[in-house]
């Protein structure tokens, strides 16, 4: 069994951080779009920066440095990060694995596809795997409920899912570098 | 074969992308409305459209445009609810991902409508391929002389921008959304002052839905009374409906209003009928609106022929009837066990609940616990009273809709299948296993009580 899903408040025994330059280019992109004085709306955007240069996660070293780039108070930083469910305040595995748990996709077999997961990766809903490798969650309405069962793995949604999919891509993505939402 | 006016190009090649898009009569509505119509007459074909918010609420697009406050000097905007999040809801996903270009199109022509020099698409931060999609689509806009400065040398001024949001219900909600485009928690706020009035940043804003802005490009094409004559009395035009559930061919299909909801269901231009068993029961507008049962979706109370509109599918009030909601159409068939899906419902809007008001925050979590419980064998019958009251106590008790989006399943979960709750609290062992309605369906028609 794996290691649950905990919110880490502390800075102790993190890692520091800073944004890269590109990320540092991309969050000054992103704070241009808003009228002047308006800055702290780039808030989210940049969240979603640091957590995909921060593996994943937002540690308080990560939302603190956002805090730095837009100029507002730490715990403006600390109330939105933690309000919003694709921020994750705790470390996860290389492969964040959400699956869609509503109505629409639990008419459609959601709860087979999550306790198939459960069995195949050895670890319950909301904890990730010893070597590091997948975090599975639930998450609520991903706006799939045509193709239900499915899942979000950063920015891909793998849909119509059955166990023989699931195998193919936990295989797959054992070879593949994080995937973030950010990504392209 | 109904006419569409948003889906028709849909499958031509390259409609993704500008070129595509032009060659199949696109950015016309916007030549038409800044060369020869003037932002008035544009605002007075979509009140002659009768277009209403395809988000949900269904309220009048022009009168909700006409509450747009003037003062001078202070900048308007127009903000696009890309936040679909309403389970069962997948039609904007589509529309965007296919036909980037309708929205931003729409965007323009409504933005010069609403004298807005700056918009934004406020999208859901789990669609962010969609964004992409959405930047791509504003850039080649933007390239081609359709953003920028003096759009089609008009003197008019437009520029996008898209806003990702971070995975949130309660952010589609209009001030939470504003809430949330200036980076703060998607708390509502309490109104008045309407948005029109005093929306982001302090300034007057409009919120329309994706879906309702691309209808502005019909519309302005066409002319508001040309798109009036689509459908029947107040539900006018085309609605994009995204069905899915137990039903043969799941989608995102675009139907004239007024088709009947027998012909949705079953013809094979829709839904194609129930997969596998017998239907049990429905729910035609996303989960937050009440769940009919079979024969109650078919016909209303006073057995007329039940319509794919606004008016049809709420006739009969909650007691028998529903709402057309976002069209977040799904179906149930009789191996589906409706106090699971009550359940489901509940643990959806414990999770989506901002927290503001104590009604919601707490009614919620209740309802989940107690549900649970009846679902998994341990319930008794007074929970079903219990149920009921706080499910009362919450609706129209909060500051935004979120408290009777949450009341209302399972109200009407309660009113017309209250035996299946029954059976649960007096069956136990039976229950206990998730499948138990696959294996012995607990009765082939739910019967209504009117």
């Amino acid at each position: 069994m794996g290691a649950t899903l905990k919110a880490v408040t502390t800075t102790e025994g993190t890692p520091p951080f800073s944004f890269s330059a590109e990320g540092l280019a991309e969050c000054q992109r992103i704070i241009a779009r808003y009228p002047e004085g308006r800055s702290k709306s780039a808030l989210l955007p940049i969240l979603h920066i640091a957590q995909a240069e921060n593996d994943g996660w937002l540690s308080v070293n990560a939302m603190d440095a956002v805090a730095q780039v837009l100029g507002i108070q730490h715990i403006e930083v600390y109330e939105v990060a933690s309000f919003y469910s694709m921020y994750n305040l705790h470390p996860v595995g290389k492969h964040l694995l959400e699956v869609c748990h509503t109505s629409p996709c639990m008419i459609r077999g959601s709860d087979d596809i999550v306790a198939y997961l459960e069995k195949k990766l050895n670890i319950h809903v909301g904890e990730t795997t010893k070597d590091g490798m997948f975090t599975l969650k639930t998450v609520e309405c991903l706006g799939s409920c045509g193709t239900a069962p499915m899942l979000q793995c950063g920015a891909k949604y793998h849909e119509n899912l059955t166990p023989d999919k699931v195998d193919a891509l936990i295989e797959n993505l054992r070879n593949q570098p994080r995937n973030n939402y950010t990504d392209r | 074969m109904g006419r569409k006016l948003l889906l028709e190009h849909v499958n031509k090649p390259g409609i993704q992308g500008l070129e595509g898009y032009r060659a199949n009569g696109g950015y016309r509505s916007v030549e038409k409305a800044l060369k020869t119509m003037g932002p008035e007459a544009v605002l007075e074909e979509v009140k002659k459209s009768g277009l209403r918010g395809r988000g949900g609420a269904g309220f009048p697009t022009g009168l909700k445009w006409s509450f747009m406050a003037k003062p001078p000097g202070i900048p308007r905007y127009l903000v696009v609810n890309a936040d679909e999040s309403e389970p069962g809801t997948f039609k904007d996903r589509y529309l965007m991902e296919r036909i980037p270009h309708m929205l931003v199109e729409g965007m323009i022509t409504s933005s010069f409508a609403l004298g807005a020099n700056t918009s934004f698409i406020y999208i859901r931060g789990e669609y962010f391929y969609v964004s992409r999609i959405l930047e791509r689509a504003i850039e080649e806009a933007r390239a081609a002389g359709w953003l920028g400065k003096n759009i089609l040398g008009s003197g008019f001024d437009h520029d996008i921008h898209v806003h990702v949001g971070a995975g949130a219900y309660i952010c589609g909600e209009e001030t939470a959304l504003l809430e949330s485009l200036e980076g703060k928690r998607g708390n509502p706020r309490i109104k008045p002052p309407f948005p029109a009035v005093k929306g982001l940043y302090e300034c007057p804003t409009v919120v329309n839905n994706v879906e309702t802005i691309a209808a502005v490009v019909p519309i302005v094409n066409d002319g508001g009374e040309e798109y009036a004559k689509i459908g029947i009395g107040k539900s006018t035009g085309t609605k994009l409906i995204s069905a899915g559930g137990n039903i043969k061919r799941p989608g995102v299909y675009e139907i004239e209003l007024g088709v009947s909801c027998e012909e949705f269901l079953n013809s094979d231009e829709w839904c194609g009928g129930v997969e596998g068993r017998a239907l049990k029961a429905v729910i035609p507008g996303g989960s937050s609106v009440p769940i009919i049962p079979a024969e109650l979706y078919f016909k209303t109370a006073k057995f007329e022929t039940r319509l794919m509109t606004y008016e049809s599918l709420s006739d009969g009030g909650f007691a028998t009837g529903t709402m057309l909601g976002s069209g977040g159409f799904y179906a149930y068939n009789d191996a589906q066990c409706i106090v699971r899906s009550t359940w489901n419902h509940s643990r959806f809007y414990r999770h989506e609940s901002c927290g503001q008001c104590s009604p919601c925050r707490e009614g919620t979590g209740w309802m989940e616990k107690i549900l649970y419980r009846l679902e998994h064998g341990q319930g008794r019958t007074a929970d079903i009273d219990l149920l009921w009251d706080i499910q009362r106590r919450i609706e129209g008790n909060t500051i935004c809709p979120l408290g009777d989006a949450a009341a209302w399943p399972v109200a009407s979960a309660i009113r017309h299948f209250r035996d299946e709750f029954e059976y649960h609290a007096t069956h136990p062992t039976k229950v206990k296993d998730p499948r138990h309605f696959e294996k012995e369906p607990f009765r082939r028609v739910a019967k209504a009580v009117v």
